[in-house]
Parts: structure tokens; C-alpha cells; sequence
């Protein structure tokens, strides 16, 4: 399942998207959790019983100012999360 | 208007109804399914995996009440108690509110499970548009969620904002709709997402010298145009289906389907239930696969 | 020689008109204002009020149409000022502006109706990177008034409800349609207005400041725009940035019309 967290307003598309399929059985020791300097990532347990990463409920509906500091304007290079997920679950839309 | 009385535009109809074919008291399993939204509240009572009969009606102060109030409409007109329910699951925002629940689902779930009930099996991508969400749902023939998208931090392309147009134009919300059809021709859609600066802007459209009607009209093709861009992330499928309450508003359902260049499937139901239906039938499978292992066990 | 800017806003029309001033010896031009106004065009089309308010700014200032060498627009109808020579971004003249009023002024922080952005800018007041929050109210003075609505204060005791306050009540919405309905119960649950007022602001400076945040903050920050008059605002957008100081310019309004009239000096010069 792709689960996109966030949401798109009036200034722009924010999601991040979590590929749970490739995150149920995470070869990366759940390096999110710690990897996202505002701890953003938690583990749950969805709908269908598969322990998954999932953006904190509390941060689902302010992405654009959350993630801001690790996007500087001007481009990024690296994101701490997706660089982290080396199983490549975890993609920004923005 | 008798001054100090304000005209609740944006009232729409609650609605209860049970299907008298059937006999609940002859049914192996009875499960409810309780959808308490942050606008309306739905339950959904299902007799062995088909669904029995529905109450839908607006959320009131607390959850606890309203997950009470929309099963006791089921139940009244039944005859049901709450005892005869067999296993009851919670869902929609206040889901961990409902009282008497065994087990609580998210809502991208159970409209996935209550739409691929509803429109078929065939059904794979679900819009649904909320009092205060909007969720692009992608499923695969059993109704299991492979994408999803909810929007919840926006008030554009929810129901609120419909309601807010309501309000705005002081036309009942259930005519939106049919009006925004009835003009000399199709304006272009309002052009701002926010509803803020889209009231603003619906302003001007009057003052400028459109009607009512158009400007109705410009606002239904900026919904229909908003969420199309939601459905698009997921991915969009012929066989797609609507629910929540905009499903209803038929204004921006044609414009969704001319966006899409496809037809929405069409259910004989209320299309707010499908959240509590999916979360019915969720707790359906649970009681068969229990009784299989309890039968197992045995 | 006078040259002149003018900001069409969503709301008002603003002109500035700029003299150079003669100062001896002086190895640079120096400016000063030489009149500004006002005008709310209310039911006027954009054409229509921006030759308004600029006849009525050259009777105001005494002045005549043919002293004015240079016209620049700004603002969001900037595009329908049709005798304007050329027209710049609010972002520029903005940062123009508030550099000209505040030199030391690296980080310049927009806060109007309908928007809110961080802007660095450089030592001439041109604009280094900027981030903002175009076509959401929820970061922006619109926010504010529309919960000011909700709670039946204007936004100048709003921003004073504020100050008396030091409660930090989270908000849960994001946006501000929302925000109104969360307003509304914390009114029902007998929420003081103060702590309401400061919720509000508090969540506006915290949009704000994630704006500015990916420019950078450097001192000193300036703040130009409605929210200026918002004795709460920059109580709280202080708090947000921490910092202690934010400068605020004389007559806000007219920053953009005033970085406007600026520019337009410079492009006669060249």
C-alpha cells in the first residue's frame, strides 16, 4: 500500500509518501524513527494487522512548515528521512 | 426572516432506512458499523455481510452521543437491541469514541471495503468527499486499500467548503447543485483553492454582474477541479466511485466525471454510508474468521 | 527630479512620490518623500481607481502629472496601472522599501492580508531569496481578521487581547476555515478571548517563521505589512523567530509603494 501523508492547500502539494510494502519487513532498523530531526515517523499497526511507518498524526496537516528546515530554499540535496529508508520507502512530493 | 433567526443554508437532510425483506432475527451474525465523522455520523448495521439498514445524521457536540444517536435510529425502527449486535467496529474521526465498539478502523479502510460493497467489486478508485476531508482512495476487487491520499489540513474540496458557498449565496445546499447547471453558459472555475480567497472572489463575481447560478457554477468546477488533482495522485481507474456527502451534489459530480472522461458508478444507497458500511462488513469477516477457528478449536 | 510608486493592493491603492534631495558634497543621491497617499477604491474598477489616487496624491503632494519622471507599479493589479512606466514583484519593492527605512534590516518579513513571506535582502535592499506562502490565508493577516471576526473584537483589540495573555493554547486547524469552528468551541468552553487571541497569533508567527526560516534569519529582522499595527502579531512573531528585536518602519503602509517610487528613481538614473 502507498500511504501518502499531508495534504495540498492553496501554495502547493505536500505529501510524503510511505510505501508500506517495502517498509513491513525494514532492512534499515526502522532508521526513520531516529533519522528525522522532528521525529516525525512513528510505528504502527494498519488496518490490514502490518507494522508500518507512518507520519505522526500531528504533522500531517503542517508538512510545508515541518519539513522546512531540511529544505532550505534554493534545493535541496539529501532529505534525513528518505536518505535513511534504505529500502527506499519514504518519497516527498515537494 | 424574522431578525436574530439565521436560515441554515447549509443544513442538509439525515436520513434512516432499513430493509424490511429482510429478517434480522433469522441472521447468524449481526454487525454495526459506526462512521463518527466531524460532520455527520452514520451506522450501518449489517445482517450476515449484507447490509440491513443505515441512520445518517449530523454529528452532534460529542462523539460518545453521536455514535449513540445514529445506531439508536437503526435500532428504533428495527426493534433491535444493542444486545442482538454481535460485534460492533468504530470509524471515521472520532472512531476511538465510539462506546460500545469492539475494535476501531481507519476511514480510508472502510469507504474502500463500503464503496467496493456499494458500486461492485470492479470499483478502484473511491473519491470521497467529507464534511471536512477529501480522501482519493485506490483498492484492488477485494476492497484492500493499495493507495490512499486524505486531506484534512484544507478546506477546499470538503463539504465545509461547500457549505461555506451555501452560506455565502443563502441558498440551500441541496439546490447548489441542479442551479449550478442553470446558466446562459459555463464560467471558468473560481480561480483561487483557498476558500478564503475564493469567498473573496465569489464576491467580486457578483458585483462584476454574474448570477447567482454562474457563480455557483464557477465554484462546482473549482471543487470538481480540486479533487480531480487529489484523484490524479493516486491514479485514476475507469471503474471509480464517489462517497460522502458531495457525492450528492451533483453540480460537481458531473464536472468531476467530464474531468475524467468517465461516468461514476451508481449505488441505490446513501453514498455517506460507505464508511460505516465498510467498517460492518470489516467486522463481519472478523466474526466468520473467529467462528472458523472457534469451529476449528473445537 | 520626482518619481513615484504605486501599489495596488486587493484592498487599497497606495502612491509615494520621492524627491531627490540636494545635498552638497554628498557622494550619493539622497531621497525623500515628497507626499503620499491612500485611497480605498471600493466599488471602482482597478483602472479607474489608480488614476484616482494618483490625481488625487499629485493634489495632495502639490505637485503636477508632468514633475513625475518615472511611475513604477506594484501590487497584485500592478498590471493594470496603465500609465505606470514598468512595474516589480511586492517582493522587491518590498524589500526595497523596508531597507531604505531600516538599513541594517537583513530579513524582511511581509505579513499582509493575503500573504506572508520571509524575504533576505542584501545591503541595497535587492531581494537574495525569498519563501512564501502565496494563495493560503492560513499564514497570512487574513487568518487573524476572520478569527477576530469569530471572536467580535476588531483587530486592533485583538492584537491588544493578545499582550494580556500568556497562555500558549496550541491550534489543532491549519487552515482557516477550520480554524473558525475550533475558535467557536474554545469560546463555548469558556476560553478567555486573550488566550484565544494569542492561540491565533501564535499559530500565524509560527507559519509565518517557518517561511523565514528557509531563508535564514539574520539580524535584524524587519517587519512590514498590515500586521505591523499588531501589537500581539509581533509579540508572537518574536517569540516564533527568537529574537528580541524586530523593527518595525514608519508609515507600513506604503513600503511597497515607497520601494516602488525607489526603483523607479534607479531606472531613470540608468
Amino acid at each position: 500500500m502507498i500511504a501518502n501523508y499531508g495534504y495540498k492547500d492553496g501554495s502547493g502539494e505536500y505529501y510524503i509518501s510511505i510505501d508500506t510494502d517495502k517498509c513491513t519487513s525494514c532492512s534499515a532498523g526502522r532508521a526513520c524513527l531516529t533519522a528525522c530531526p522532528k521525529e516525525m515517523f512513528e510505528i504502527i499497526t494498519d488496518d490490514y494487522d502490518d507494522e508500518v511507518a507512518a507520519v505522526k498524526q500531528s504533522f500531517r496537516r503542517s508538512l510545508a512548515f515541518d519539513c522546512s528546515d531540511c529544505k532550505p530554499a534554493g534545493g535541496y540535496t539529501s532529505l534525513p528521512c528518505s536518505t535513511a529508508c534504505t529500502p527506499g520507502a519514504i518519497k516527498h512530493s515537494w | 426572516m424574522s431578525s436574530g433567526e439565521k436560515k441554515e443554508y447549509w443544513r442538509w437532510q439525515e436520513s434512516c432506512w432499513i430493509d424490511e425483506s429482510k429478517d434480522w432475527r433469522a441472521a447468524k451474525i449481526v454487525t454495526a458499523g459506526i462512521d463518527v465523522g466531524s460532520v455527520s455520523s452514520q451506522a450501518v448495521v449489517c445482517v450476515d455481510g449484507e447490509l440491513y439498514g443505515f441512520n445518517s445524521m449530523r454529528t452532534g457536540n460529542n462523539s460518545p452521543d453521536s455514535a449513540t444517536n445514529a445506531l439508536a435510529g437503526v435500532l428504533e425502527k428495527s426493534g433491535m437491541k444493542l444486545e442482538d449486535i454481535t460485534y460492533v467496529i468504530g470509524t471515521g474521526y472520532g472512531r476511538v469514541n465510539v462506546p460500545f465498539a469492539h475494535k476501531a478502523i481507519t476511514e480510508i479502510a472502510c469507504h474502500a471495503r463500503g464503496a467496493n460493497y456499494m458500486g461492485g467489486n470492479k470499483i478502484r478508485t473511491i473519491l470521497d468527499m467529507g464534511g471536512q476531508d477529501c480522501k482519493a482512495i485506490h483498492c484492488d476487487e477485494k476492497g484492500k486499500v493499495t493507495n490512499f491520499l486524505m486531506n484534512d489540513k484544507c478546506a477546499a474540496g470538503t463539504g465545509r467548503g461547500m457549505e461555506v458557498i451555501a452560506d455565502l449565496m443563502q441558498i440551500p445546499i441541496a439546490e447548489l447543485g441542479p442551479r449550478s447547471f442553470d446558466v446562459d453558459e459555463e464560467p471558468q472555475a473560481v480561480s483561487s483553492t483557498c476558500v478564503v480567497f475564493a469567498k473573496s472572489e465569489a464576491l467580486g463575481l457578483l458585483k462584476a454582474g454574474y448570477s447567482k447560478n454562474k457563480v455557483i457554477a464557477a465554484y462546482c468546477q473549482a471543487m470538481a477541479e480540486r479533487v480531480v488533482s487529489l484523484i490524479e495522485r493516486i491514479g485514476v481507474e475507469n471503474d471509480f466511485f464517489i462517497t460522502g456527502g458531495i457525492a450528492k451534489n451533483v453540480g460537481v459530480v458531473k464536472r468531476i466525471e467530464k474531468l475524467l472522461g468517465t461516468t461514476a458508478a451508481e449505488t441505490k444507497y446513501d453514498s455517506q454510508i460507505a464508511g460505516a458500511l465498510g467498517a460492518a462488513l470489516f467486522g463481519h469477516t472478523l466474526m466468520l474468521k473467529q467462528g472458523a477457528s472457534a469451529t476449528k478449536a473445537a | 527630479m520626482i518619481t513615484a510608486g504605486i501599489d495596488m493592493g486587493s484592498r487599497t491603492v497606495k502612491v509615494v512620490f520621492l524627491e531627490e534631495l540636494k545635498v552638497d558634497g554628498a557622494p550619493q543621491l539622497k531621497w525623500g518623500v515628497k507626499g503620499k497617499h491612500i485611497m480605498f477604491p471600493e466599488d471602482l474598477d482597478a483602472d479607474l481607481a489608480a488614476d484616482k489616487a494618483f490625481e488625487d496624491a499629485l493634489k495632495g503632494a502639490g505637485i503636477t502629472r508632468d514633475q513625475v519622471k518615472n511611475v513604477v507599479a506594484t501590487g497584485a493589479g500592478r498590471k493594470q496601472v496603465k500609465f505606470a512606466t514598468s512595474d516589480v514583484t511586492e517582493v522587491g519593492a518590498g524589500a526595497r522599501g523596508a531597507v531604505f527605512m531600516c538599513p541594517t534590516a537583513k530579513t524582511v518579513v511581509d505579513v499582509g492580508a493575503e500573504e506572508g513571506r520571509g524575504v533576505k535582502a542584501n545591503a541595497e535592499g535587492k531581494v537574495v531569496d525569498f519563501a512564501g506562502n502565496e494563495k493560503c490565508a492560513a499564514g497570512a493577516g487574513a487568518f487573524a481578521e476572520s478569527m477576530s471576526r469569530a471572536l467580535q473584537l476588531s483587530l486592533k483589540e485583538f492584537g491588544e487581547a493578545s499582550l494580556r495573555s500568556d497562555k500558549t493554547i496550541p491550534m489543532n486547524a491549519q487552515c482557516t476555515v477550520f480554524a473558525e469552528s475550533e475558535v467557536v468551541s474554545l469560546i463555548h468552553s469558556s476560553t478567555p478571548k486573550e488566550d484565544i487571541a494569542k492561540a491565533v497569533l501564535d499559530a500565524v508567527a509560527s507559519r509565518v517563521c517557518a517561511m523565514v526560516r528557509r531563508v535564514g534569519i539574520e539580524d535584524e529582522v524587519i517587519l512590514i505589512g498590515g500586521m505591523v499595527h499588531n501589537p500581539g502579531f509581533v509579540q508572537s512573531l518574536k517569540g516564533a523567530l527568537g529574537v528580541d528585536k524586530v523593527l518595525l518602519p514608519e508609515m507600513p503602509e506604503y513600503i511597497s509603494a515607497l520601494g516602488a517610487a525607489l526603483i523607479a528613481a534607479e531606472n531613470n538614473k540608468a
